[in-house]
């Protein structure tokens, strides 16, 4: 088959490789339909997350039609159209019992690798690194599906594969950075990067009754989706963002903030340019700059709503300001099963179609120039879908 | 080599003044277990204390970037502690014996299935990597069949000595075992009530020559993250009834970069 495959930094190929195949009773096989590159995949791409090794597949975000299933495979069989979340998760577990899928204890076969990492390991993903199971992507024509009874939602005809797509991920990720936020009637939530997740997470306070929602970001063709949108917008290039956000919010600040952005964070700030120099110099996994911002930015007692993807060790991170102004965090990897049937049925409805975000369709052998124009954010980028 | 850096590094730390030797004592341990060397330590207080001081004496924003580098530095020499060196399994420092082999795991099952699982150990290789079989004889002999090296085996014979149901096997080999070992596994109701703690003890002594040499590689330089991971397997068995794995699956040429 054909599949995207890493080679290094910034260096990916569309390959022959062999068709999986069942490797486990709970597998499905997926003949894919259309995939998405994510945001979180430009950190692969970059070569900022650890243990990818050159050869790996890439992509979790895919659906597709289930063309063989393992033995112990029940809720699934073939010519079933699903979409496959990127969290996997073995449904029976303490952390799976409780709603936490994204932390599931079962599913990532090299979890003494990120328990060396972070102390203890959390759920396996589709083409996120070995330390995170190893599992090969769905930037494919097939893809192996681990688990395959607790993750794939089947897809009711008369929808489309772009409405649908994006529960795989950054639908479900964008609602739950929203959750986090704990929003009342009336609140205003700031969202820091208007990419897809940015996008559903201005969509998603909107359905949970916030009262304003101000967007930062600086690339126009972002901003004016999340304006669609009913956001306000800011364009961090040309104001200052706190003195900004206090004067919006009338000496209040915003009640929650919602970093979007994550170890990738770009800004005009001097800890900005600390962190690119501290990056490149490998003193520094990530770039928190707007994790930095989004504390100093929020009201005292708010809520601080972490959903880009931060890795490593963060510096001059000021705790101060988050403990003196009696902050609550929540972030993490989306519990994507809490979330599909949900969203499944407001989309269904007609509340909304996800494919608003998308501004490329090309074909997988294009995945190398999709991953150059949505990481360097060309041609007016905002989402690539492939279609193999 | 790098003990001529040792001795060098020795030979400075003890002409270092009073009050940087009983800094450098106070501080270690202080930012977590010490994991960077004696030799190590120095060099980053030293150098970082230099970056910092240049850095500061410069009032700009690259000068303030070299000083909070230097900080940095200053820190991880002191407490001995570096962050990235614990988060990728890094020690450069040195005596960290262990002995026996203890490791517990919560399964998320209840306290009767896992110990019945247990009890037939027929079972045991289907989550222990090291074992081919294990063959039960009658209620308190079995026959254990371990893999060894370049494709040969490591067979023994084990006895219970003491049993309480859903509670507790004990077991030791007999004489003429190729690898002396005594053991214990104790099952016991986790604090949410619901979940069963297993806590698994082990004894091996190997003996001489070429058989011992095999078989402590055969247990591999760490026993305990073998148990580690054979436990770990027990519990994905019995809550996800799968070990996960991606043996097998596709993958592009491993070019290295």
């Amino acid at each position: 088959m054909k599949a995207l495959v890493w080679h290094g930094k910034a260096n990916v190929r569309v390959e022959t490789v062999p068709d999986p195949t069942i490797i486990n009773p709970h597998d499905a096989i997926i003949k894919v339909s259309m995939t998405a590159i994510c945001g979180s995949d430009i950190h692969l791409y970059d070569a900022l997350i650890p243990t990818l090794e050159p050869g790996d597949i890439l992509g979790h975000e895919f659906m597709g039609e289930v063309v063989e299933t393992g033995s112990e495979v029940t809720n699934l069989k073939k010519g079933d159209r699903v979409v496959v979340p990127f969290t996997i998760a073995c449904g029976n577990c303490f952390f799976c019992s409780h709603d936490l899928f994204s932390l599931c204890d079962n599913t990532n076969p090299n979890a003494a690798i990120a328990e060396k990492f972070w102390g203890y390991s959390p759920a396996g993903l589709f083409g996120y690194s070995h330390m995170l199971g190893g599992y090969a992507g769905g930037q494919a024509e097939y893809v192996r599906v681990p688990f395959a009874n607790v993750g794939p939602i089947k897809i009711p005809d008369g929808l489309k594969d772009e409405q649908v797509l994006f529960l795989s991920d950054v639908f479900p990720t964008g609602y739950m950075a929203a959750e986090n936020c704990n929003i009342q009637p009336g609140d205003t939530v700031a969202i820091w990067g208007c990419g897809p997740v940015g996008q559903f997470a201005i969509v998603s306070a909107k359905m949970m009754g916030a009262g304003r929602i101000i967007a930062i970001d600086r690339f126009p063709e972002r901003l004016a989706l999340a304006e669609q949108s009913g956001a306000e917008i800011l364009n961090y290039e040309h104001i200052n963002v706190m003195e900004t956000l206090r004067e919006m919010t009338a000496g209040r600040g915003p009640d929650a903030c919602i970093d979007a952005t994550g170890m990738e964070a770009h800004g005009t700030t001097p800890d900005a340019v600390y962190d690119v120099v501290k990056q490149t110099l490998k003193l520094e996994t990530d770039r928190p700059h707007v994790f930095r911002e989004v504390i100093q930015a929020c009201r005292k007692g708010g809520t601080v709503s972490l959903i880009g993807v931060y890795g490593g060790v963060l510096d001059k991170v000021p705790m101060g300001a988050a403990f003196n102004k009696g902050l609550t965090f929540r972030m993490g990897q989306t519990h994507m099963q809490r979330y599909l049937h949900p969203l499944l049925e407001r989309i269904q409805n007609g509340e909304l179609d996800p494919s608003f975000i998308i501004s490329h369709r090309l074909k997988l052998d294009e995945a190398p120039h999709g991953y150059e124009i949505f990481r360097d954010k060309k041609e007016n980028c905002t989402k690539v879908v492939m279609t193999p | 080599m790098a003990s001529q850096v040792d001795k060098s590094v020795a030979k400075l730390t003890a002409s270092a003044p009073e009050p940087l030797k009983q800094f450098m004592e106070q501080t270690k341990g202080k930012g977590g277990a010490v994991n960077v060397g004696e030799t190590e330590r120095w060099a980053s207080v030293m150098g970082g204390g230099l970056l910092a001081l240049y850095g500061l004496t410069r009032f700009k924003l690259s000068g303030f970037l070299l000083a909070a580098l230097g900080a940095d530095l200053v820190y991880r020499g002191a407490t001995g502690h570096d962050v990235l060196y614990q988060q990728l399994g890094f020690n450069t420092a040195k005596g960290d014996g262990k002995i026996g082999i203890k490791k517990s795991v919560t399964i998320d099952k209840p306290l009767q299935e896992v110990y019945n699982f247990w009890r037939n150990f027929e079972n045991l290789p289907s989550f222990m990597q090291h074992l081919e079989a294990v063959t039960v004889q009658d209620d308190k002999h079995s026959h254990w069949v371990a893999k060894a090296p370049l494709g040969t085996t490591v067979k023994w014979d084990a006895e219970i000595t003491s049993e309480r149901d859903n509670e507790l096997i004990a077991w030791h080999s007999l004489p003429g075992s190729a690898i002396t070992n005594i053991g214990a596994v104790r099952f016991m109701p986790a604090p949410d009530g619901r979940a069963t703690v297993v806590t698994v003890n082990l004894q091996y002594i190997p003996p001489a020559g070429p058989i011992g040499a095999a078989l402590a590689k055969l247990l591999g330089e760490e026993p305990a993250g073998q148990l580690t991971d054979d436990l770990r397997h027990l519990k994905q068995m019995l809550e996800a009834g799968e070990i996960p794995s991606t043996a097998g699956q596709p993958k592009g040429e491993r070019i290295p970069v």
